[in-house]
Protein backbone atom coordinates (compact mmCIF):
# COMPACT_ATOMS: atom_id res chain seq x y z
CA UNK A 1 0.00 0.00 0.00
CA UNK A 2 1.41 3.06 -1.08
CA UNK A 3 2.51 5.83 1.86
CA UNK A 4 3.08 2.13 4.44
CA UNK A 5 5.11 -0.12 2.01
CA UNK A 6 7.57 2.59 1.88
CA UNK A 7 7.67 2.71 5.62
CA UNK A 8 8.53 -0.86 6.00
CA UNK A 9 12.12 -0.71 4.26
CA UNK A 10 13.81 -3.13 6.15
CA UNK A 11 17.43 -2.17 5.11
CA UNK A 12 16.60 1.59 5.93
CA UNK A 13 15.05 0.55 9.58
CA UNK A 14 18.42 -1.31 10.72
CA UNK A 15 20.20 1.69 9.39
CA UNK A 16 18.05 3.93 11.79
CA UNK A 17 18.46 0.97 14.23
CA UNK A 18 22.15 0.97 14.30
CA UNK A 19 22.06 4.66 14.46
CA UNK A 20 20.07 4.80 17.93
CA UNK A 21 22.79 2.01 19.62
CA UNK A 22 24.97 4.24 18.39
CA UNK A 23 23.85 7.31 19.32
CA UNK A 24 22.36 6.22 22.86
CA UNK A 25 25.11 7.22 25.50
CA UNK A 26 22.60 5.32 27.93
CA UNK A 27 19.48 4.03 28.00
CA UNK A 28 16.57 6.49 27.59
CA UNK A 29 13.56 6.19 29.15
CA UNK A 30 11.20 7.31 26.33
CA UNK A 31 7.00 7.04 26.34
CA UNK A 32 5.11 6.51 23.17
CA UNK A 33 1.80 7.86 24.16
CA UNK A 34 -0.50 6.09 21.67
CA UNK A 35 -1.49 2.30 21.47
CA UNK A 36 -1.17 1.80 18.02
CA UNK A 37 2.76 2.59 18.29
CA UNK A 38 2.74 0.11 21.15
CA UNK A 39 1.54 -2.46 18.76
CA UNK A 40 3.40 -1.71 16.09
CA UNK A 41 6.70 -1.71 18.49
CA UNK A 42 6.50 -4.80 19.63
CA UNK A 43 4.77 -6.73 16.35
CA UNK A 44 8.04 -6.08 14.70
CA UNK A 45 10.26 -6.40 17.69
CA UNK A 46 11.56 -2.55 18.04
CA UNK A 47 11.17 -2.36 21.55
CA UNK A 48 13.57 -6.04 21.95
CA UNK A 49 15.84 -4.81 19.59
CA UNK A 50 16.21 -1.31 21.28
CA UNK A 51 16.91 -3.12 24.68
CA UNK A 52 20.02 -1.27 26.27
CA UNK A 53 19.82 1.85 24.51
CA UNK A 54 16.27 2.90 25.28
CA UNK A 55 13.24 1.74 27.25
CA UNK A 56 10.05 2.06 25.80
CA UNK A 57 7.03 2.80 28.25
CA UNK A 58 3.35 2.39 26.81
CA UNK A 59 1.33 5.21 27.23
CA UNK A 60 -2.66 5.51 28.18
CA UNK A 61 -2.98 6.10 24.51
CA UNK A 62 -5.98 3.92 23.71
CA UNK A 63 -8.92 5.31 24.19
CA UNK A 64 -11.34 1.46 24.81
CA UNK A 65 -8.90 0.94 27.76
CA UNK A 66 -9.67 4.83 29.36
CA UNK A 67 -13.16 4.56 28.75
CA UNK A 68 -14.53 4.60 32.48
CA UNK A 69 -16.35 1.80 34.24
CA UNK A 70 -19.40 4.13 34.51
CA UNK A 71 -19.13 4.95 31.11
CA UNK A 72 -19.68 1.25 30.26
CA UNK A 73 -22.26 0.74 32.75
CA UNK A 74 -24.35 3.32 31.23
CA UNK A 75 -24.02 2.44 28.05
CA UNK A 76 -25.37 -1.16 28.50
CA UNK A 77 -27.90 0.25 30.48
CA UNK A 78 -28.98 2.23 27.18
CA UNK A 79 -28.83 -0.94 25.12
CA UNK A 80 -31.46 -2.52 27.58
CA UNK A 81 -33.95 0.29 27.34
CA UNK A 82 -36.63 -0.30 25.71
CA UNK A 83 -36.83 1.25 21.91
CA UNK A 84 -32.49 2.28 22.47
CA UNK A 85 -30.34 0.24 19.98
CA UNK A 86 -26.80 1.34 21.52
CA UNK A 87 -23.92 1.45 18.16
CA UNK A 88 -20.76 1.50 19.13
CA UNK A 89 -17.03 0.47 17.33
CA UNK A 90 -16.59 -3.15 17.95
CA UNK A 91 -13.86 -2.85 20.10
CA UNK A 92 -16.12 -1.93 22.87
CA UNK A 93 -18.41 -4.95 23.45
CA UNK A 94 -15.63 -6.91 25.52
CA UNK A 95 -14.53 -4.21 27.89
CA UNK A 96 -15.31 -4.78 30.97
CA UNK A 97 -17.84 -2.38 32.87
CA UNK A 98 -18.76 -2.44 36.93
CA UNK A 99 -20.22 -6.36 36.63
CA UNK A 100 -20.53 -7.46 32.43
CA UNK A 101 -19.51 -6.72 29.34
CA UNK A 102 -22.01 -5.12 26.46
CA UNK A 103 -21.09 -8.76 24.78
CA UNK A 104 -23.10 -10.39 27.46
CA UNK A 105 -25.62 -7.96 27.71
CA UNK A 106 -26.28 -8.21 23.84
CA UNK A 107 -26.74 -12.12 24.71
CA UNK A 108 -28.78 -11.21 26.98
CA UNK A 109 -31.33 -9.25 24.80
CA UNK A 110 -29.81 -5.79 25.09
CA UNK A 111 -29.70 -3.82 21.68
CA UNK A 112 -25.93 -3.52 20.15
CA UNK A 113 -25.34 -2.86 17.25
CA UNK A 114 -21.16 -2.57 16.05
CA UNK A 115 -20.83 0.16 13.29
CA UNK A 116 -17.43 1.20 11.32
CA UNK A 117 -18.23 4.96 12.00
CA UNK A 118 -19.96 7.60 13.73
CA UNK A 119 -21.72 8.86 10.80
CA UNK A 120 -22.64 4.69 9.92
CA UNK A 121 -25.11 5.62 13.40
CA UNK A 122 -26.69 8.67 11.89
CA UNK A 123 -27.25 6.47 8.79
CA UNK A 124 -29.00 3.75 10.74
CA UNK A 125 -31.08 6.46 12.80
CA UNK A 126 -32.40 8.14 9.39
CA UNK A 127 -33.55 4.39 8.32
CA UNK A 128 -34.93 3.11 11.50
CA UNK A 129 -36.81 6.39 12.44
CA UNK A 130 -39.03 4.21 15.13
CA UNK A 131 -35.78 3.01 16.99
CA UNK A 132 -33.46 5.44 19.52
CA UNK A 133 -29.88 5.06 18.16
CA UNK A 134 -27.51 6.18 20.55
CA UNK A 135 -23.57 6.00 19.68
CA UNK A 136 -21.63 5.41 22.48
CA UNK A 137 -18.91 7.37 21.20
CA UNK A 138 -15.31 6.75 22.55
CA UNK A 139 -12.10 8.03 21.28
CA UNK A 140 -9.21 10.52 21.19
CA UNK A 141 -8.75 13.83 19.44
CA UNK A 142 -8.15 11.50 16.13
CA UNK A 143 -11.94 10.44 15.89
CA UNK A 144 -13.75 13.72 17.42
CA UNK A 145 -14.40 14.91 14.28
CA UNK A 146 -15.73 11.96 13.35
CA UNK A 147 -18.38 11.83 16.22
CA UNK A 148 -18.76 16.59 15.83
CA UNK A 149 -19.45 15.84 12.18
CA UNK A 150 -22.25 13.09 13.34
CA UNK A 151 -24.16 15.53 15.39
CA UNK A 152 -23.67 18.18 12.53
CA UNK A 153 -25.07 15.62 9.86
CA UNK A 154 -28.08 14.60 12.32
CA UNK A 155 -29.13 18.39 12.79
CA UNK A 156 -28.72 19.09 8.71
CA UNK A 157 -30.96 16.13 7.89
CA UNK A 158 -33.40 16.32 11.11
CA UNK A 159 -32.46 12.81 12.26
CA UNK A 160 -33.89 13.74 15.98
CA UNK A 161 -33.91 9.77 16.95
CA UNK A 162 -30.02 9.88 17.16
CA UNK A 163 -27.83 10.83 20.25
CA UNK A 164 -24.50 10.00 21.81
CA UNK A 165 -23.41 8.92 24.64
CA UNK A 166 -19.55 10.68 25.10
CA UNK A 167 -16.66 9.41 26.62
CA UNK A 168 -14.03 11.09 24.38
CA UNK A 169 -10.82 12.01 26.13
CA UNK A 170 -7.81 13.69 25.02
CA UNK A 171 -4.38 13.19 25.41
CA UNK A 172 -2.34 16.35 26.14
CA UNK A 173 -3.81 16.66 29.49
CA UNK A 174 -2.77 13.03 30.52
CA UNK A 175 0.66 13.45 29.38
CA UNK A 176 0.70 16.66 32.11
CA UNK A 177 -0.59 13.93 34.61
CA UNK A 178 1.80 11.30 33.49
CA UNK A 179 4.74 14.09 34.38
CA UNK A 180 2.90 14.98 37.24
CA UNK A 181 2.95 11.13 38.39
CA UNK A 182 5.04 11.21 41.95
CA UNK A 183 6.82 8.50 40.22
CA UNK A 184 7.53 8.99 36.44
CA UNK A 185 10.77 7.46 34.50
CA UNK A 186 9.97 9.21 31.13
CA UNK A 187 12.46 11.16 29.37
CA UNK A 188 11.24 12.06 26.08
CA UNK A 189 7.47 11.42 23.86
CA UNK A 190 6.58 10.13 20.76
CA UNK A 191 3.31 11.75 20.29
CA UNK A 192 0.72 10.39 18.90
CA UNK A 193 0.94 10.72 15.02
CA UNK A 194 -2.68 10.54 14.01
CA UNK A 195 -4.31 12.91 17.35
CA UNK A 196 -1.17 15.74 15.47
CA UNK A 197 -2.64 14.84 12.28
CA UNK A 198 -6.39 16.64 13.74
CA UNK A 199 -4.70 18.86 16.35
CA UNK A 200 -1.38 19.43 14.90
CA UNK A 201 1.70 20.08 17.90
CA UNK A 202 1.91 24.02 18.14
CA UNK A 203 0.39 23.13 21.01
CA UNK A 204 3.10 21.13 22.26
CA UNK A 205 5.81 23.97 22.35
CA UNK A 206 4.45 25.21 25.84
CA UNK A 207 4.71 21.47 27.19
CA UNK A 208 8.44 21.18 25.93
CA UNK A 209 9.21 24.23 27.49
CA UNK A 210 7.44 23.53 30.80
CA UNK A 211 8.50 20.34 31.21
CA UNK A 212 12.25 20.20 29.21
CA UNK A 213 11.36 17.01 27.51
CA UNK A 214 11.40 16.10 23.75
CA UNK A 215 8.15 15.37 22.37
CA UNK A 216 8.37 13.90 19.08
CA UNK A 217 5.61 13.60 16.09
CA UNK A 218 5.57 10.27 15.36
CA UNK A 219 3.97 7.68 12.91
CA UNK A 220 3.33 4.23 13.21
CA UNK A 221 5.00 2.16 10.62
CA UNK A 222 8.83 0.79 11.60
CA UNK A 223 10.42 3.64 9.44
CA UNK A 224 7.91 6.35 11.42
CA UNK A 225 8.93 4.62 14.66
CA UNK A 226 12.81 4.10 14.61
CA UNK A 227 13.01 8.23 13.19
CA UNK A 228 10.96 9.46 16.49
CA UNK A 229 13.27 7.14 18.49
CA UNK A 230 16.21 8.60 16.70
CA UNK A 231 15.01 12.22 16.83
CA UNK A 232 14.21 11.92 20.40
CA UNK A 233 17.92 10.37 21.69
CA UNK A 234 19.76 13.07 20.20
CA UNK A 235 17.57 15.95 21.54
CA UNK A 236 18.17 13.96 24.90
CA UNK A 237 21.69 13.07 24.15
CA UNK A 238 22.58 17.10 23.30
CA UNK A 239 19.50 18.31 25.71
CA UNK A 240 18.28 20.42 23.47
CA UNK A 241 14.62 19.76 23.51
CA UNK A 242 11.85 20.33 20.78
CA UNK A 243 9.05 19.36 19.55
CA UNK A 244 9.95 18.12 16.20
CA UNK A 245 7.49 16.05 13.64
CA UNK A 246 8.57 13.00 11.93
CA UNK A 247 5.14 11.74 10.38
CA UNK A 248 5.06 15.31 8.13
CA UNK A 249 3.39 13.35 5.29
CA UNK A 250 0.00 14.01 7.86
CA UNK A 251 0.81 16.40 10.25
CA UNK A 252 1.24 19.58 9.75
CA UNK A 253 2.43 22.05 12.68
CA UNK A 254 -1.25 23.51 13.16
CA UNK A 255 -3.40 20.33 12.40
CA UNK A 256 -6.12 19.93 10.26
CA UNK A 257 -8.08 23.66 10.47
CA UNK A 258 -11.78 22.18 9.05
CA UNK A 259 -11.41 19.13 11.58
CA UNK A 260 -10.67 21.31 14.50
CA UNK A 261 -13.46 23.28 14.14
CA UNK A 262 -16.18 21.04 13.62
CA UNK A 263 -14.93 19.18 16.92
CA UNK A 264 -14.45 22.87 18.63
CA UNK A 265 -18.30 23.78 17.03
CA UNK A 266 -19.67 20.87 18.96
CA UNK A 267 -17.71 19.80 21.89
CA UNK A 268 -15.67 21.76 24.64
CA UNK A 269 -13.18 20.46 27.17
CA UNK A 270 -13.96 19.12 30.98
CA UNK A 271 -12.32 18.08 33.86
CA UNK A 272 -13.42 13.83 33.84
CA UNK A 273 -12.00 10.62 34.51
CA UNK A 274 -9.98 8.44 33.20
CA UNK A 275 -9.96 5.10 34.01
CA UNK A 276 -6.56 3.69 36.03
CA UNK A 277 -5.80 7.32 35.57
CA UNK A 278 -8.63 9.35 37.88
CA UNK A 279 -9.71 12.28 36.84
CA UNK A 280 -7.80 14.76 34.80
CA UNK A 281 -8.01 18.21 34.34
CA UNK A 282 -9.98 19.15 30.68
CA UNK A 283 -8.94 15.92 29.79
CA UNK A 284 -12.63 15.11 28.38
CA UNK A 285 -15.08 16.15 25.85
CA UNK A 286 -18.48 17.16 26.67
CA UNK A 287 -21.28 18.68 24.10
CA UNK A 288 -21.88 22.13 24.27
CA UNK A 289 -25.47 23.45 25.79
CA UNK A 290 -26.27 24.05 22.47
CA UNK A 291 -26.18 20.70 21.02
CA UNK A 292 -27.53 19.32 24.42
CA UNK A 293 -30.94 17.67 22.60
CA UNK A 294 -28.22 15.06 21.13
CA UNK A 295 -27.36 14.45 24.76
CA UNK A 296 -28.18 10.63 25.23
CA UNK A 297 -27.80 11.42 29.15
CA UNK A 298 -30.31 14.08 28.89
CA UNK A 299 -32.37 12.73 26.82
CA UNK A 300 -32.83 9.31 28.62
CA UNK A 301 -32.16 10.74 32.12
CA UNK A 302 -30.05 9.05 34.69
CA UNK A 303 -29.06 5.55 32.93
CA UNK A 304 -25.83 5.34 34.79
CA UNK A 305 -26.46 2.82 37.47
CA UNK A 306 -23.85 2.85 40.25
CA UNK A 307 -20.26 1.28 39.47
CA UNK A 308 -20.12 -1.70 41.57
CA UNK A 309 -15.60 -1.73 42.36
CA UNK A 310 -14.99 -5.32 41.86
CA UNK A 311 -12.37 -6.07 43.44
CA UNK A 312 -9.63 -7.83 40.96
CA UNK A 313 -6.09 -8.34 40.56
CA UNK A 314 -5.90 -6.36 37.46
CA UNK A 315 -3.37 -3.88 37.74
CA UNK A 316 -4.43 -1.87 33.99
CA UNK A 317 -4.41 1.48 35.84
CA UNK A 318 -0.61 1.10 36.79
CA UNK A 319 0.15 -0.21 33.18
CA UNK A 320 -1.92 2.83 31.43
CA UNK A 321 0.21 5.07 33.93
CA UNK A 322 3.19 3.40 32.23
CA UNK A 323 4.31 2.25 35.72
CA UNK A 324 4.34 -1.09 34.68
CA UNK A 325 4.61 -3.41 32.06
CA UNK A 326 1.68 -6.33 31.77
CA UNK A 327 3.63 -9.22 32.23
CA UNK A 328 4.19 -7.59 35.65
CA UNK A 329 0.85 -8.07 35.97
CA UNK A 330 0.21 -10.96 38.64
CA UNK A 331 -2.83 -12.04 36.18
CA UNK A 332 -1.48 -11.44 32.69
CA UNK A 333 -1.61 -14.48 30.74
CA UNK A 334 -2.91 -16.72 33.10
CA UNK A 335 -6.03 -15.22 34.65
CA UNK A 336 -6.46 -12.71 32.54
CA UNK A 337 -6.33 -12.75 28.92
CA UNK A 338 -8.40 -11.51 25.43
CA UNK A 339 -10.57 -14.55 25.27
CA UNK A 340 -11.58 -14.02 29.37
CA UNK A 341 -9.78 -10.33 30.00
CA UNK A 342 -10.03 -8.82 34.04
CA UNK A 343 -9.36 -5.43 32.38
CA UNK A 344 -9.72 -3.08 29.49
CA UNK A 345 -6.29 -3.04 28.02
CA UNK A 346 -6.15 -6.80 27.25
CA UNK A 347 -9.08 -6.08 25.33
CA UNK A 348 -8.75 -3.70 23.06
CA UNK A 349 -6.59 -4.57 19.51
CA UNK A 350 -4.75 -1.47 20.68
CA UNK A 351 -3.90 -2.42 24.66
CA UNK A 352 -0.59 -2.81 25.47
CA UNK A 353 -1.47 -6.09 27.78
CA UNK A 354 -3.08 -7.35 24.67
CA UNK A 355 -0.09 -6.28 22.55
CA UNK A 356 2.18 -8.32 25.03
CA UNK A 357 -0.17 -11.43 24.81
CA UNK A 358 0.18 -11.07 21.00
CA UNK A 359 3.85 -10.96 20.61
CA UNK A 360 5.17 -11.74 23.88
CA UNK A 361 4.33 -14.61 25.31
CA UNK A 362 7.45 -16.67 24.91
CA UNK A 363 10.50 -14.81 25.60
CA UNK A 364 11.74 -12.06 23.38
CA UNK A 365 15.26 -14.16 22.33
CA UNK A 366 13.17 -16.81 21.36
CA UNK A 367 10.51 -14.60 19.18
CA UNK A 368 13.31 -13.06 17.62
CA UNK A 369 14.54 -15.23 14.44
CA UNK A 370 17.88 -15.03 12.04
CA UNK A 371 16.84 -11.97 11.08
CA UNK A 372 18.04 -8.84 13.50
CA UNK A 373 14.68 -6.94 12.50
CA UNK A 374 11.16 -8.72 11.77
CA UNK A 375 9.38 -6.24 9.57
CA UNK A 376 6.08 -8.34 9.23
CA UNK A 377 3.84 -7.77 6.09
CA UNK A 378 0.41 -6.42 6.82
CA UNK B 1 -8.34 2.83 17.64
CA UNK B 2 -6.55 5.52 16.72
CA UNK B 3 -5.93 3.28 13.46
CA UNK B 4 -6.28 5.78 10.14
CA UNK B 5 -4.81 4.79 6.60
CA UNK B 6 -4.22 5.85 3.66
CA UNK B 7 -6.25 5.85 0.47
CA UNK B 8 -6.86 7.25 -3.59
CA UNK B 9 -9.21 9.75 -3.76
CA UNK B 10 -11.33 7.88 -7.21
CA UNK B 11 -14.19 10.26 -7.64
CA UNK B 12 -16.11 12.97 -5.40
CA UNK B 13 -19.90 11.61 -4.52
CA UNK B 14 -21.54 15.05 -2.80
CA UNK B 15 -19.21 18.45 -2.88
CA UNK B 16 -21.56 20.09 -0.09
CA UNK B 17 -19.05 20.97 2.69
CA UNK B 18 -20.80 19.23 5.22
CA UNK B 19 -21.82 16.14 4.00
CA UNK B 20 -19.11 15.97 1.66
CA UNK B 21 -18.24 12.33 -0.11
CA UNK B 22 -15.86 10.51 -1.76
CA UNK B 23 -15.38 6.86 -3.60
CA UNK B 24 -11.67 6.10 -1.66
CA UNK B 25 -9.75 2.98 -2.80
CA UNK B 26 -7.55 0.96 -0.13
CA UNK B 27 -5.74 -1.46 -1.80
CA UNK B 28 -8.04 -2.38 -4.20
CA UNK B 29 -10.80 -2.00 -2.37
CA UNK B 30 -13.19 0.48 -2.34
CA UNK B 31 -15.63 2.55 -0.02
CA UNK B 32 -17.06 5.99 0.46
CA UNK B 33 -15.57 8.22 3.15
CA UNK B 34 -16.49 11.76 4.32
CA UNK B 35 -14.65 13.95 3.24
CA UNK B 36 -15.81 17.29 5.15
CA UNK B 37 -12.04 17.35 6.75
CA UNK B 38 -10.17 17.27 3.37
CA UNK B 39 -12.42 19.68 1.18
CA UNK B 40 -9.42 20.67 -1.20
CA UNK B 41 -8.89 16.97 -2.01
CA UNK B 42 -8.46 16.21 -6.02
CA UNK B 43 -8.99 13.26 -7.33
CA UNK B 44 -5.67 11.13 -7.32
CA UNK B 45 -4.48 12.41 -3.95
CA UNK B 46 -3.94 10.22 -1.40
CA UNK B 47 -6.12 10.71 2.27
CA UNK B 48 -6.04 9.22 5.45
CA UNK B 49 -9.31 8.23 6.76
CA UNK B 50 -10.12 7.09 10.41
CA UNK B 51 -13.45 5.86 11.19
CA UNK B 52 -15.03 6.61 7.81
CA UNK B 53 -13.60 10.24 7.76
CA UNK B 54 -10.84 11.15 5.65
CA UNK B 55 -8.98 13.55 8.63
CA UNK B 56 -6.07 14.79 6.22
CA UNK B 57 -4.49 15.00 2.90
CA UNK B 58 -1.07 12.94 2.78
CA UNK B 59 1.60 15.08 1.61
CA UNK B 60 3.46 13.56 -1.11
CA UNK B 61 6.62 15.79 -1.25
CA UNK B 62 6.99 15.58 2.63
CA UNK B 63 6.72 12.12 2.42
CA UNK B 64 9.52 11.56 -0.33
CA UNK B 65 11.53 14.41 1.35
CA UNK B 66 11.35 12.43 5.05
CA UNK B 67 12.22 8.89 3.48
CA UNK B 68 15.46 11.21 1.38
CA UNK B 69 16.49 12.85 4.17
CA UNK B 70 16.34 8.90 6.56
CA UNK B 71 18.10 7.54 3.93
CA UNK B 72 20.77 10.43 3.99
CA UNK B 73 21.24 9.89 7.71
CA UNK B 74 23.48 6.42 7.36
CA UNK B 75 26.24 5.41 5.76
CA UNK B 76 25.04 1.83 5.64
CA UNK B 77 21.44 2.40 4.27
CA UNK B 78 21.15 -0.64 1.47
CA UNK B 79 23.39 -3.50 1.94
CA UNK B 80 26.17 -3.63 -1.03
CA UNK B 81 24.73 -6.32 -3.00
CA UNK B 82 21.36 -4.20 -3.92
CA UNK B 83 23.83 -0.81 -4.29
CA UNK B 84 23.47 0.40 -7.82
Amino acid sequence: MKFIDEYRNVPLALDLLARIRRRASRPWVLMEVCGGQTHSLLRHGIDAQLDGAVELIHGPGCPVCVTPEVAVDAAQNLALHPGVVLATFGDMLRVPGGRRTLHEVRAAGGQVKIVYSPLDAVELARRTPDRQIVFFSVGFETTAPATALAVLHADRLGVDNFSLLVAHVCVQPAMEAILQAGVCRVQGFLAAGHVCTVLGYDSYVAFVNRHRVPVVVTGFEPVDLLAGILECVEQLESQSFRVANCYPRSVRPEGNRRARQIVEQVFEPADGPWRGLGTISRGVLRLRDEWGRFDAARRFGTLAAQTVDCATECRAGDVLAGQIKPPECPAFGTRCTPDAPLGAPMVSSEGACAAYFQYRRVPVDATIGSSPLEILPS
Amino acid sequence: MCLAIPGRVIRWICRDPLLATAEIEFSGVRRVCHMACTVDAVEGDYVIVHAGVAISQVDAVEARRALRDLQLLGEDVFPPESAP
